[in-house]
């Protein structure tokens, strides 16, 4: 029993930053191959969730069989394997490209390679991918390939002199993709004899078929009523439809090493199956799982809450719903003082976090407000106890804490050489702490340690700004450190709003403060008294606004014909209250709890 | 019957003789209370005064004026046609003509300071009678002004000018002994609009005529009634239909709490809290209501009564907005 290359296969993932033409080069294989029929062409075929089309991100892993009959004669399956592009999602991303041989780099032949591509590329060469390198968008006037060619072997260090210049666009240069493929990626080995060894790349929730698992063969054969294990869960299933997409699901016999399809098996939640998780026989199991496997770890959390309490039920429901497509999310009933009943929920990151707030709105038509989002704070007490910190309302007094830690990031930000002064200012205010400063051509690129804390805060929202939209930026999770944190509150006329508190650099309290105080007397509505608006640390003002009274606010003319207008006004008033929250005496709009998050220092 | 109201555009093109043909008209289809208070709105022009006399001989008892402002520059900039010295001519006319009669001005005028506007409401009070109305100029959504001052043609006061403008005005209409009965409405003691109180006690009215709105109690309850406004299509409905109604509609009980609140809340009496109940089926948020109690804006008489307070007035559309949600 050894491992042999399956010569016919190629697996392969495609690396892009976003908007560099992924999703379109691969609905021009698509459909090159004749996977889908012009008429069943939709725009970026893979990316089949609505917030997946508009923002033109891919969240969910997806595959593609195409069927290629090259110049050499032969016929050749070609696994194309879409994985999200997103650092939210990088365990994703790394076990997707886990399930290939090899990766296309798209780099827009104009715009270079941005962050997001770097990371992404390390990761593929990480997984001992082959790369080919691709220049995409060349029958633009702005295309500058053998300038961007050189980026390429500067930045990555990969060799871009064989890159295949195309226009997805127009179907410019498809076939030399097709041929690099076969010619320059390596097929996939395994031995067919070997027990069952199946790497479970992702999963998701069907309303007809159930769960449907995305696996990739590494040794052994997949087949109908096989009897399967996952060995992280120690769950077991018997496999009932297999299957591969063309990009229709489409059912086969078996699936052999090499291969890439799906499987269903009766199982029940997504939270069930676990990306990375390898899959083997139940009586004949391998010997040793795949590395690399963890379980999904959330890394920033924040509070969700109906607007009108009385939809809490319907939120339950929906955020049930939700979950059952993606395990990656965690929930809990929260209860806060000024929100009443929510749930505190943890996600990969500010993507996810967005999605999934989005998708609660968009699918569910909830109402929602979502408190500051928080990081996962380590709390070492002084009787030696270890706490992780999901909700700052939680925070343990003080006199027992010895020590908070607060994780931190290694940032990557690409950027022409004008912003970088900005950039930079922007990091030291952020408390980064810069690693690495080289460049290349005229763009930067610089690394900083950053607390996460201070990237959860509209920090790539002021990235884009004071670059005009120009710096790329990505990032990858680090390591915890000790740091002077606090409990920073927010009193609106003299009480506590629990859920705007938050935790802070002792250092940043007062700018913070006076930002969020700030803000907040923009967002409130004036009433009928003065409201003063504080931000403290324990008992101590750190900041100050008041709402002024209002002081005329009175239709001056009413008589009998005024009574229907008046009233509809008045309706509309009624419903714009509704949408506030009560606190005291004082209603404040939802915006208020996400806006005043958003800080324009 | 208690009261008719010919008000709207500008009912004193009227020939006396229309006026006396409609008061004849109503008499026919409702008693008529013998003390029955029937108002015409007027523009104080020579031209319309002209024809005070064959009004009050058809049956007009009172007179309201839309005097505006008590100077030629101002009038024009609001696009009056008359000037000021025509307008107390026409008061003058009106006080000898009618036992009762009103007029009012326009205040928060651009330019407008306190003071000035103090002179002039004194100088209107030399030729007043015993009731005026007082409208600060105010941008509401839905109306005209409200698209002038989008179009960056109208600058409404800053909050704490119009404020001082308000207090002045009370302040000196109480002086002058005519406090205001209603948000906007001042009088002597027994001379209120009894017809306008009708609106804001929320009771029955009838609107007859292009663009007049009603509230009657039917069978099925409270009805919102609006006829079409443009009168031609008007006069032809009525020929053809018999009416002019284009809205008949019955309304709900919370509408019905939110009018009565929003009209009830505009006069210094207040309202009965026990009629909201009724009208709502449910009571007032006891806690809203303690809490604007708190801070001075609303008062409960010790007959039960629910006012808005002098402090509470200038923000009552937000005292309002508090109480219906």
């Amino acid at each position: 029993m050894t491992s042999r290359p399956f010569d016919a296969i190629r697996n392969f993932s495609i690396v892009a930053h976003i908007d560099h033409g992924k999703s379109t080069l691969a609905d021009r294989l698509i459909q090159r191959t004749g996977g889908l029929a012009e008429r069943e062409m939709v725009e970026q075929v893979l990316d089949s969730m609505e917030i997946e089309r508009e923002r033109g991100i891919t969240i969910k892993a997806q595959t593609v069989r195409l069927d290629y009959t090259a110049r050499d004669g032969k016929t050749y399956i070609l696994n194309l394997m879409d994985t999200p592009g997103h650092v939210d999602f990088a365990y994703e991303v790394s076990r997707s490209l886990a399930a290939c041989e090899g990766s296309l780099l798209v780099v827009d032949a104009s715009q270079g390679v941005e962050a997001q591509t770097l990371a992404n590329v390390y990761q593929a060469l990480d997984a001992g991918h082959e790369i080919v390198p691709v220049l995409n968008k060349i029958d633009l006037p702005a295309a500058e390939p053998d300038r961007i060619k050189q980026q390429i072997e500067d930045v990555i260090g990969l060799d871009a002199s064989d890159a295949v210049p195309i226009s997805a666009k127009t179907g410019l240069g498809i076939d030399e993709v097709l041929e690099a493929i076969v010619t320059r990626l390596p097929p996939p080995k395994g031995d067919r004899e070997a027990p069952l060894k199946a790497l479970l790349v992702d999963s998701w929730y069907d309303a007809y078929l159930g769960v449907v698992v995305l696996v990739r063969v590494i040794d052994g054969v997949l087949k109908r009523h096989s009897k399967i294990r996952m060995m992280g869960t120690d769950a077991k299933y018997e496999v009932e439809k297999i299957g591969v997409f063309r990009p229709k699901m489409q059912d086969v016999e078996e699936l052999g090493p090499g291969e890439v399809g799906f499987i269903t098996a009766q199982i029940k939640q997504v939270a069930d199956t676990r990306v990375g998780d390898t899959i083997t026989d139940e009586k004949k199991p391998t010997a040793a799982a795949l590395p690399g496997f963890k379980p999904a770890q959330p890394v920033v959390f924040c509070g969700l809450f109906p607007v009108d309490a009385a939809d809490f039920e319907d939120l339950r429901a929906a955020i049930g719903k939700l979950r059952l497509n993606d395990a990656s999310f965690s929930f809990e009933m929260e209860t806060s003082a000024a929100l009443g009943f929510g749930f505190r929920c943890g996600f990969l990151g500010l993507l996810h976090l967005e999605i999934i707030q989005e998708r609660l709105a968009r699918e569910f038509d909830l109402d929602l407000i979502a408190t500051a989002p928080s990081v996962v704070y380590q709390i070492e007490l002084n009787d030696g106890e270890t706490l992780e910190l999901h909700n700052p309302a939680d925070m343990p007094e003080v006199m027992k804490i010895k020590e908070i830690r607060e994780p931190w990031i290694r940032a990557t930000i690409l950027t022409p050489d004008d912003y970088l002064g900005s950039i930079l200012k922007l990091c030291q205010d952020r408390r980064g702490v810069q690693i690495d400063l080289t460049y290349v051509g005229n763009r930067a690129m610089v690394k900083y340690d950053l607390p996460l804390n201070e990237v959860v805060f509209d920090f790539y929202d002021r990235l884009k700004s004071v670059s005009k939209g120009y710096a790329s930026f990505d990032y990858q999770l680090t390591d915890y450190r000790a740091g002077d944190l606090v409990k920073m509150s927010i009193l609106v006329n003299a009480e506590p709003v629990d859920a705007l508190s938050m935790l802070v650099h002792a250092d940043r309290a007062e700018t913070r403060g006076r930002a969020m105080v700030e803000k907040l007397r923009e967002l409130i509505p004036q009433h009928m008294f003065q409201i003063p608006i504080q931000a403290a640390l324990g008992g101590k003002i750190i900041a100050r606004e008041t709402i002024r009274a209002l002081r005329k606010d009175v239709t001056a003319k009413c008589y009998g014909g005024d009574a229907t207008r008046k009233r509809k006004l008045l309706e509309k008033q009624k419903a714009g209250k509704k949408r506030m929250r009560q606190f005291g005496k004082v209603d404040i709009p939802q915006e208020a709890f996400i806006a005043a998050l958003k800080m324009d220092s | 019957m208690q009261s008719v109201f010919f008000g709207g555009g500008t009912p004193s093109l009227m020939a006396p003789q229309t006026v006396g043909g409609i008061l004849e008209a109503i008499a026919k289809g409702w008693r008529v209370a013998p003390d029955a208070e029937v108002t015409l709105e007027a523009n104080p022009t020579s031209v319309e005064a002209g024809r005070f006399r064959g009004y009050r001989d058809a049956g007009v008892n009172r007179v309201s004026l839309g005097v505006q402002a008590m100077n030629d520059v101002d009038l024009r900039a609001l696009g009056r046609l008359h000037t000021a010295a025509e307008a107390m001519a026409a008061v003058e006319i009106a006080a000898k003509t009618f036992s009762r009669f009103s007029f009012d001005l326009i205040y928060a005028r651009p330019g407008q300071t306190p003071l000035r506007w103090k002179e002039e409401l004194e100088a209107a009070l030399a030729h007043a009678g015993g009731h005026m109305s007082l409208y600060q100029l105010t941008i509401e959504p839905e109306t005209m002004f409200e698209r002038l001052h989008k179009a960056g043609k109208l600058h409404p006061p800053e909050p704490e000018t119009a404020r001082a403008l308000w207090d002045v005005t009370q302040a000196t209409m109480e002086r002058a002994g005519m406090p205001a009965y209603e948000v906007s409405n001042h009088a002597r003691p027994g001379e209120e609009s009894r017809h306008n109180l009708v609106y804001w006690r929320y009771g029955e009215y009838v609107g007859v005529g292009p663009g007049a709105h009603g509230r009657v109690i039917a069978a099925s309850g409270r009805r919102a009634q609006a006829t079409e406004r443009n009168p031609e299509a008007w006069l032809k409905a009525v020929e053809g239909e018999g009416h002019g109604l284009t809205v008949d509609e019955g309304l709900s009980t919370e509408e019905q709490a939110d009018e009565f609140l929003l009209m009830g809340l505009r006069l210094a009496e207040g309202i009965e809290p026990a009629r909201f109940e009724q009208l709502a089926r449910r009571p007032l948020d006891r806690g809203r209501v303690a809490m604007l109690i708190e801070e001075g804006l609303v008062d409960l008489t010790d007959a039960g009564r629910l006012r808005v307070t002098p402090e509470g007035f200038p923000v009552l559309d937000a005292v309002v907005a508090d109480l219906a949600a």
